[in-house]
């Protein structure tokens, strides 16, 4: 391990060895929290109990399902757009301003118009996802080599072949950040619309916990999820790492 | 200042843009509209119309009051936090290195899940949502005044120490200076997340303030009111954020 790792989890040991301290000294009551080492044992009970498979799915499937399609969506879309000069133009203050906008405030909208199942859910994680693929592939697109597109060209690549072949495998580590970004987002768009209004899914279950002041389920289940977002993060940061290191050893 | 002909038609190009995306807009909306009908949705016309009654009613300002109040102190607080905490992060380099990919790991979690332990510890209240925003908007602020403070040329400050500057001259007339352009950024950043933390909480639990008001137009099945709602919504935070962009890319270029 290396030192600055160490000192990392340090950091985090003395944070939760402080709030462990709190509790048990009585400066932080039962009702706000409980202390970290029950937690712990509830998140290991309540995994082991099978309780939250259902929604353990429900958030991932839906999460898995609005990446996708913010994945497939977002880089033809930007393939396409690459080659529109004008529409880029005018769409860039778009994905300018963008993520300034409260995304979440279409959720009501949406639940009026497709009605309080998976759908709203699964298009806040979209629309939330989507931009970032769309506009880092564009980035990646714009680096490409003009030696590239001419070797392509002498080649009398088809426009597809060249996207699929040449121009979009030059461009993958730059997709890449755009996936990572779209991973963590499409997993915020879910959970976060599920937390403010739905019928099931991990959001759901924590609000409904908070509601009931259930802690012994809502803080086992409020770890959880931000253990399954932080090891989504470390795991593709580590691939795009590699993906970089390699292109830089070319 | 003078601009030069090639600035100023850059210029006029951005707003022409800028506009022909309005227009655009508005009409895949009215499309949209003629295509679903005006159960599920408002025409922009119609949508425009309710909020503009909706801005001349009295119920609707103590909301707006409330949202508008939350939002500054949570900008507020996250400003002096993150400008302190980045500083700080900034200058001393083992904390920097430490720290940094822990506050960019805290950027990317759903920080939602979070709001009900605010909710437990504040109360339910404008402290709540005010702790809310803050968290949102601290961390790009966080982040790009670190990178600011971490790439200030270490010559200007041999000069600082050359001319015996006390620190604080040294903030004042070398660090803020050379910093600002990048910390604008992160204030840029911050303010539009501290906004999205500032709604989403009144969205969850919250009985007054815009997101309130939104989460309550789903209950009462009215379409207009939650379209009008979002409509001033988006066009307060892109309004803002675009007015915010230009400032940053001018303090960008004159560097």
């Amino acid at each position: 391990m290396t030192r600055l790792n160490l000192y990392r989890l340090l950091v985090i040991l003395a944070a939760i060895g402080t709030l462990e301290g709190l509790c048990l000294a009585g400066a932080i009551d039962r009702i706000t929290m409980q202390p970290p080492h029950e937690i712990a044992r509830d998140f290991v009970r309540l995994l082991a109990s099978g309780r939250m498979n259902g929604a353990i799915r429900k958030t991932l499937g839906n999460s898995a399902i609005a990446f996708a399609m913010a994945l497939a969506a977002g880089i033809s879309f930007a393939a396409l757009l690459h080659g529109m000069r004008a529409l880029r133009a005018t769409l860039d203050p778009l994905f300018a301003t963008y993520y300034a906008v409260p995304v979440f405030a279409f959720y009501p909208f949406l639940i009026v118009v497709f009605g309080l199942g998976d759908v709203p859910q699964v298009l806040i994680g979209f629309m939330l996802a989507v931009v970032a693929v769309i506009v880092n592939t564009l980035n990646g697109l714009d680096r490409v080599p003009r030696v590239l597109v001419k070797a392509a060209r002498v080649h009398r690549l088809g426009r597809l072949r060249m996207a699929t072949s040449i121009t979009l495998p030059f461009a993958a580590p730059y997709i890449l950040t755009g996936v990572k970004l779209a991973v963590a987002y499409a997993l915020i768009g879910v959970v976060g619309s599920e937390f403010i209004m739905s019928r099931g899914g991990l959001g759901y279950e924590i609000s409904f916990a908070y509601t009931n002041f259930e802690n012994a389920t809502m803080y086992p289940l409020i770890v959880l999820i931000l253990v399954i977002s932080i090891a989504l993060n470390a795991l593709l940061t580590g691939w795009e790492k590699r993906l970089l290191a390699r292109r830089g050893q070319r | 200042m003078t601009t030069s002909v090639e600035e100023r038609r850059q210029r006029w190009q951005a707003v022409r843009h800028a506009l022909l995306l309005i227009v655009g807009l508005v009409l895949a909306w009215q499309a949209l509209y003629l295509w679903v009908g005006d159960i599920a949705l408002a025409s922009p016309l119609e949508t425009v119309r309710y909020a503009a009654r909706l801005l001349t009613t009295d119920t609707f300002y103590p909301h707006l009051r409330d949202t508008m109040l939350a939002f500054a102190a949570g900008y507020a607080l996250a400003v002096v936090l993150g400008l302190s905490i980045g500083f700080w992060l900034g200058f001393h380099r083992l904390s920097g290195e430490v720290l940094e990919p822990m506050v960019v790991a805290v950027y990317s979690l759903p920080k939602v899940t979070l709001y009900p332990i605010l909710l437990l510890a504040f109360g339910l209240g404008i402290s709540a949502k005010i702790a809310f925003g803050t968290l949102h908007g601290v961390i790009p602020i966080i982040l790009f005044t670190l990178a600011a403070v971490r790439n200030i040329k270490p010559i200007l400050l041999k000069t600082g120490r050359a001319l015996k500057l006390t620190p604080l001259q040294t903030v004042r007339t070398i660090l803020f200076p050379a910093a600002l352009p990048e910390i604008f950024t992160g204030l840029r950043v911050g303010f539009s997340l501290t906004l999205i933390g500032t709604l989403l909480a009144e969205m969850f639990a919250s009985q007054r303030g815009l997101g309130f008001l939104l989460m309550n137009g789903i209950g009462l099945h009215n379409v207009e009111l939650i379209m009008a709602i979002t409509l001033m919504i988006v066009a307060f935070a892109a309004t803002v954020s675009t007015v915010l962009l230009h400032i940053d890319h001018r303090l960008h270029r004159r560097v």
